[in-house]
């Protein structure tokens, strides 16, 4: 296990480039999912307002 | 032949549906092939004769840069069948490519420099390859804050339509920087006519990757492009059908 961790003397490249393409994977799927809970808010509250009309 | 499907992409409600069934199935596979490519890459490869367990970095680099290219050319021709044919839904998919292209972008250039530091000496290098991947991400940040800055969705899909499909020129030059200049970056060892230049236990891995990376931006495009979608149509009934599932 300590020698995976250690990747050949690699460890302090190897593992941040793993952490970065995660990081951009977490934001993507944060992101998908917050922009789509928003939209469906907000058309919720269009259809409410035109309803109220 | 009969064009109906290519009508039926056109229809706000029929993609809506359709993005909304597809995504979890894309983001479903895209997870198992992730960890099947990461255990390839980092347990069952073998480490490479000149560059140790450090080459093992390929395997975020790579597809990462692929997504760059791919998802700007996927973006540039949705930007153009909304401008030629006026399609709203094409819009909506373009401006949905451009927040993944970038992050993917961004984790090409860093997870490069990590790469380059133990392999070149240096992180950075004002290189043909590395340049143009940059500018790449420019246009990328160039094409959202432009969609920021104007708020009328409609004007705001056509002028950013237009800098995205002149900014598509960046597209080739980038990939064939390695071949037309002397550059610090390595050929194509796997995107390339003939064989690739890799050992099968080291290749496999790379093509999961690939393709994982490629199923994943499908499911995060499925699902911003129904938020955009959204944020297209005003009052009609369907989206009061829709919005109940």
């Amino acid at each position: 296990m300590r020698e995976f961790l250690d990747m050949g003397g690699y460890a302090a490249f190897v593992w941040p480039a793993y952490a970065v393409t995660a990081a951009a994977f977490l934001y993507n799927w944060v992101g998908a999912r917050r922009a789509l809970r928003e939209a469906r808010a907000a058309a919720r509250r269009r259809l409410a307002a035109g309803e109220g009309a | 032949m009969t064009f109906t499907w290519f009508h039926r992409l056109g229809s706000p409600p029929y993609v809506y549906g359709l993005a909304q069934r597809l995504a979890p199935w894309c983001a479903g596979s895209a997870l198992l092939l992730l960890l099947a490519g990461l255990w390839g890459g980092l347990v069952l490869a073998p480490p490479d004769y000149q560059q140790g367990d450090g080459f093992r970095i390929i395997y975020v680099h790579a597809p990462s840069a692929w997504l760059s290219l791919m998802v700007y050319t996927t973006m540039a021709l949705a930007a153009a069948v909304g401008l030629i044919w006026r399609i709203k839904v094409a819009h909506a998919a373009a401006a949905a490519c451009a927040p993944i292209g970038a992050s993917f972008t961004a984790a090409a250039l860093v997870t490069g420099a990590l790469w380059g530091r133990p392999m070149w000496g240096t992180y950075w290098q004002w290189d043909p390859r590395l340049t143009s991947e940059l500018i790449l991400f420019f246009l990328y940040l160039g094409y959202m804050g432009l969609r920021a800055s104007i708020e009328d969705t409609q004007r705001a899909d056509r002028a950013s339509a237009v800098l995205a499909v002149v900014g598509v020129v960046n597209v080739p030059v980038i990939h064939y920087s390695v071949t037309w200049w002397n550059s610090l970056h390595q050929a194509p060892s796997v995107m390339r006519l003939a064989k690739p230049t890799m050992a099968t236990s080291m290749l496999v891995p790379l093509l999961i990757m690939l393709l994982a990376f490629t199923l994943f931006f499908v499911a995060m495009l499925l699902v911003r492009l129904q938020a955009e979608i959204l944020r297209r149509e005003r009052a009609s009934t369907w989206i009061r059908e829709a919005l109940k599932r």
